[in-house]
């Protein structure tokens, strides 16, 4: 089974935001694979372990991304793609996807995985849009996939604890659950291994893909307080007790 | 302006979070002189129908056919676009859930167009609007507008609007029109099968007044009984954000967010949860909410009522022994 592994770079958990305009300042802060991305390129590998086949990762951006493709070949992908693109925080959900599948359309793989969102822009429309550009069957929020006879059993999650089963043919696209499965972690002899693995470097203005936007962020802000919260300070102790007496005569929920 | 919004229901229930769509599209209508039509998309859908055409809206599309008795991808976007491209809205709008953000960007990118998801709100500046959504777990908000020509897509999140806002008819029942579509089994790809809940539910936290929750602050299993001996003080249940559960730390049936439960008790004492959004619509509804963490930025502080910035182990014991000290 051949499987495609879309891949977003995004800012660390704990990097200090700087907002500049409609994006952030990049210099000075760590960037690390999307979380949600990283359920997905370990369900692919666990799928190839089972299947056997090949595990190719995909990500787009700037130079930078490289270091997350590596990541991702240390922990058992077999090659990668770099779309290169210094201006890929500006594009629109479809723009981006419009490039993934103007790129990896001739991989002809029998799956395509995506994360359910990135922890950055969170649009979450990546892999459904995926499956529309390059017209093929697709499933999102999954929880288990099986694979027998050309075929997929999935779990499909949803709302307030219901889920459903779905089958679903191959060639497909599916966006993956976070909490799917446990991710491992790379191991010293995969980080070798890596240093021999492909990484394709294509240029995302020589894929020929939707380029004008359908949408625009104007701008992103620290976001306007709804509430008002009164901030507690002190010492842990002396903390605890103005809390406690919050709660009993000001909210009177204890 | 012409305003479209696709409703949601399953088995002959609504997704509540339809009507706060509706009220937002009926907010946006009167404000820029427009109508607002609602589509409700199945089989067997009189009474869902008849119950839309009581409310303030200029008609009601009935979208039946037997292929889209149970949904599919394929099935409502073949569908749909059918609708969008019949009845011509400028901008189509949806409840985030989690069917729409299964194909309503398909949906959007079959027609060329793009759509805005998970929107908290919307401002009309002089004509123009802008769709407010999160970015970065929430840690930002961002102004998106559309670029080019309708119809446009969009989506609100669930709690952006209130239900119980949507206006009802002033003039008696609004029409009901049937909408034909063309639809083949060969069209549909995947195959729906049964729905399901996993081992069911023990604890019912949405009846639970007083909560304590966990969240990536906690760093390890290990220390979940601090924040136990709190709930325990307090006599509350205990529960956490979706990253607690995925680690099996917490069972999942104690899992509050988007895809876990949502409640609304008295008091939410969230300890060490950044307050990202799949997790803020389970417990914003809570009626006082106490925040502890140790980054001043984390979007949790912008809903809590008490925000406690600092290193939840120095608290929680501290906070432990003095609810003892009260009861």
């Amino acid at each position: 089974m051949k499987i495609i592994v879309c891949i977003k770079q995004v800012p660390a958990k704990d990097a200090p935001l700087a907002i500049a305009g409609n994006w952030i300042k990049e210099s000075d802060i760590g960037f690390e694979m999307n979380e949600p991305d990283s359920f997905a390129l370990e369900e692919a590998l666990r799928l190839k372990e089972k299947h056997s086949g090949e595990v190719v990762v995909v990500s787009m951006g700037p130079e930078r991304v490289k270091q997350t493709i590596k990541e991702a070949l240390a922990k058992g992908a077999d090659r990668g793609v770099h779309i290169a693109d210094d201006n890929f925080a500006q594009l629109d959900p479809l723009g981006a996807a419009s490039a993934l599948a103007a790129a990896v359309k001739s991989e002809n793989a029998d799956l395509i995985l995506t994360g359910l969102q990135s922890d950055d822009q969170g649009f979450g429309q990546t892999g459904v849009l995926l499956a529309a550009l390059l017209d093929r069957p697709h499933a999102t929020i999954i929880m288990a996939i099986e694979a027998a006879e050309g075929k997929l059993k999935l779990k499909r999650e949803l709302e307030a604890g219901w889920f459903q089963h779905i089958e679903c043919p191959l060639p497909a696209v599916l966006s993956i659950q976070s909490g799917i499965n446990k991710v491992r972690y790379a191991t010293l002899k995969g980080i070798m291994a890596a240093k021999k693995k492909e990484i394709a470097t294509v240029a995302a203005d020589s894929l020929g893909a939707k380029t004008e936007l359908t949408q625009k962020v104007e701008k992103i802000y620290v976001p306007v307080k709804t509430k008002k919260t009164e901030f507690l300070t002190g010492a842990p102790k002396e903390v605890a007790t103005k809390l406690v007496e919050k709660l009993k005569f000001e909210a009177r929920v204890i | 302006m012409k305003i479209l919004v696709i409703t949601e229901q399953r088995q002959g229930k609504w997704n509540n979070t339809s009507f706060e769509t509706l009220a937002a599209a009926q907010q946006i209508a009167s404000a820029a002189s427009g109508s607002v039509a609602a589509a409700v998309v199945g089989k067997n859908l009189d009474a869902l129908a008849a119950e839309l055409a009581a409310k303030k809206i200029s008609e009601v599309l009935q979208v039946e056919h037997d292929l889209l008795e149970n949904y599919t991808p394929d099935g409502f976007c073949v569908a749909l676009k059918q609708v969008v491209e019949s009845t011509r809205p400028d901008l189509v709008l949806f409840p985030h859930t989690y069917q729409v953000r299964d194909f309503a960007p398909k949906l959007a990118a079959m027609l060329g167009k793009g759509m805005i998801g998970d929107s908290i709100g919307y401002r009309n500046e002089g004509g123009k609007l802008i769709f407010v959504r999160q970015m970065f777990q929430g840690k930002t908000a961002a102004d998106v507008s559309f670029v080019g020509s309708g119809p446009w897509f969009a989506s609100f999140q669930s709690g952006a609007f209130r239900a119980d806002q949507v206006a009802a008819s002033d003039g008696g029942a609004k029409p009901i029109n049937k909408i034909a579509v063309e639809l083949k089994p060969e069209q549909i790809r995947t195959k729906p099968l049964e729905l399901f809940k996993e081992a069911k539910s023990a604890v019912d936290l949405t009846q639970a007044a007083l909560i304590v929750a966990i969240g990536r602050g906690i760093k390890a299993p290990e220390n979940i009984p601090q924040a136990e001996a709190v709930a325990k003080a307090l006599g509350a249940e205990i529960a956490a954000s979706r990253p607690i559960c995925d680690e099996g730390w917490l069972p999942m049936e104690r899992q509050i967010g988007s895809s876990g439960q949502t409640v609304a008790p008295k008091l939410y004492l969230a300890l060490g949860i950044s307050g990202a959004i799949q997790h803020v619509v389970g417990m914003k509804g809570a009626r006082t909410i106490v925040a502890i963490n140790k980054d001043q930025n984390a979007p949790i502080f912008e809903i809590a009522d008490y925000g406690v910035v600092g290193d939840i182990f120095e608290i929680m014991p501290a906070l432990t022994e003095e609810l003892q000290k009260a009861k």
